[in-house]
């Protein structure tokens, strides 16, 4: 590991204060201090931010919550708040890694884990999102876990994290603190970037800035699940994910909002997909249709074109569940 | 960099390089061997610590972070004559084989029942509302961030259950 200074902030000002181009935030460090370890990303300086007060679940006036940046994956999950009305969420959080990282990794942290694309992984190889430029292995090369949608000539990476999957179906913003001092919320769909010529940029924050919380609107009367497919039944990163809050009135699908992890650079959602699903009677040949409309522009890479069928049948399959009551 | 660290109820003052993990100082530093260095990138949980409680992978974690918390150690959950609950549930069990993962796996054990007391929720329980039951079910998802090399899982499920079932 490359030598740095430790600062410990003792206030968010302070922490954004210290911030810069070779400064990086450490919160439970599962993601930084593996890649440190590697020399895959080298601080000149750790600010410790996790004396900062950011650790509670507040409601919100809309009723909603406000999630602090530093709290852990495990006490989020086991809120009783999120267990009754965001079940998608403590479902994403409890099928990723295990018990251990759960206690360490925190919100914010769990937002901007890189990817685990093994060429970004390792330092003798080229990696245009860790040396911007010097090319992509992964294309042509073995890629299957990579994406099949939004991805680039640059990179077809993909974003690891379940947690972000289920926030952006519930349509959660997340709250990011300027080196001014002010707070802004944005939606965290716009927060992700696509990965286009520039894989290295990954989302809106600017250097310095804290994430100091994600904001989950008030729930919504549904039924909601997180369908994770994997190498193994636990433990283990997501092959393609799907992330869904349905509600089903009179027959109809009144509600389809539909977040899907393992298959872009971001969390992915498609309107269009979800417009197709709403106002209509549950059935396979209407998922279907979804998943033509998603996977519309879907384009496999050689190792990872099984995410192609694997995904059509992870949506339906979720849907099938979610709509099972109503179809019966 | 000076650092105070509290390990097992007793203060260490430290003179650490920011880069030395929890584990290398537990390790190299301070002589408690008893945790170990499996993966050293957080994947096998040999080094599973206690800190404020709560199981953590000491490889993933600087030492200068924990200033200012408890750390618990395998050393510190029992000894030779007074062993845990746990501790002794391994014996009775055979819950290993090479003993290479039994500190990590007694550790993540402790604090994985003190997490169920709680009423905390898996991947696997059907209701994520109601109290979950510690079947073997429950109990290896709880504990698949602690890899056994020599696949002494069925008796390390039996120690553990058998802790939870006298505890209940
Ligand atoms: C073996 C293993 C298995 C895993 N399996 C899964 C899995 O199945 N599913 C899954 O989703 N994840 C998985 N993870 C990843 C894990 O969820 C992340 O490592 C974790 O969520 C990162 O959170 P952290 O607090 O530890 O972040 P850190 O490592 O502390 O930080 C990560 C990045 O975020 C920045 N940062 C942190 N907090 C802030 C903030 N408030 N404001 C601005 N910047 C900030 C840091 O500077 C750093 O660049 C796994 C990890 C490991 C090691
Ligand atoms: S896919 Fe992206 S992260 Fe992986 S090698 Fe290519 S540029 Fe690097
Ligand atoms: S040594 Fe820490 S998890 Fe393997
Ligand atoms: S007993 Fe040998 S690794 Fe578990």
């Amino acid at each position: 590991m490359k030598s740095f200074d430790y600062l410990r902030a003792g206030s968010t000002g302070e922490a954004t204060g210290a911030g810069g181009a070779a400064t990086r935030f450490i919160a439970g460090g599962t993601n930084l201090l593996d890649l440190m370890k590697l020399e895959v990303m080298t601080p000149d300086k750790l600010v410790d931010i996790n004396r900062l007060d950011l650790k509670a679940i507040e409601e919100t006036e809309d009723g909603g919550l406000r999630v602090g940046a530093l709290v852990t994956n495990s006490d989020l999950a086991a809120d009783p708040r999120v267990r009754r009305d965001y079940a998608v969420l403590s479902r994403a959080l409890l099928s990723g890694a295990t018990g251990q990282l759960r206690n360490m990794a925190t919100t914010g942290g769990n937002l901007l884990q890189r990817t685990r694309c093994s060429y970004f992984y390792d330092t003798a190889m080229p990696c245009n999102k860790r040396e911007p430029g010097s090319g992509c292995q992964a294309i042509g090369g073995y890629n299957r876990i990579h994406a099949i949608l939004g991805a680039s000539d640059s990179c077809i990476a993909t974003h690891p994290s379940d947690m972000a999957v289920a926030m952006r179906a519930l349509g959660a913003r997340v709250e990011i603190e300027g080196t001014d001092g002010t707070r802004r919320t944005q939606d965290l769909g716009d927060f992700y970037r696509l990965p286009s010529d520039t894989p290295q940029v990954e989302n809106a924050l600017g250097e310095a800035e804290l994430i100091t919380a994600v904001i989950l609107p008030a729930p919504v009367t549904s039924r909601q699940a997180y369908r994770k497919v994997r190498d193994r039944a636990s433990y283990a990163f997501a092959l393609v994910s799907v992330a869904a809050v349905v509600a089903v009135e009179e027959g109809k699908i009144a509600r389809a909002d539909l977040a899907f992890g393992g298959v872009a650079h971001a969390p992915w959602r498609n309107e269009a997909v979800e417009a197709i699903l709403v106002g209509e009677a549950p059935s396979d040949a209407l998922f279907d249709r979804a998943a033509d409309t998603l996977l519309e522009k879907a384009k496999g890479q050689g190792s990872n074109d099984f995410k192609i069928p694997l995904l059509r049948r992870t949506l339906k399959a979720t849907l099938r569940e979610l709509t099972a009551e109503a179809a019966r | 960099m000076k650092t105070t660290l509290s390990i097992n109820g007793s203060g260490h003052d430290l003179d650490l390089d920011p880069r030395v993990t929890l584990l290398d100082a537990l390790r190299q530093h301070l002589g408690l061997t008893g945790s170990k260095k499996g993966c050293d990138h957080g994947q096998c949980g040999a080094c599973t610590v206690l800190v404020d409680g709560r199981r953590v992978n000491a490889c993933l974690t600087l030492a200068v972070m924990c200033e200012g918390r408890e750390v618990t150690t395998i050393e510190g959950l029992g000894a030779p004559g007074a062993l845990s609950s746990m501790q002794k549930a391994f014996v009775e069990h055979d819950g290993y084989q090479c003993g290479y993962c039994t500190p990590g796996q007694i550790c993540s054990a402790t604090a994985m029942l003190e997490e169920a007391k709680q009423g905390w929720p898996s991947y696997v329980s059907d209701d994520l509302e109601s109290r979950p039951a510690l079947t073997r079910e429950e109990i290896s998802e709880r504990m698949s961030g602690n890899l056994c090399r020599c696949a002494a899982y069925p008796n390390i499920v039996d120690a553990i259950e058998d802790v939870a079932g006298s505890e209940r």
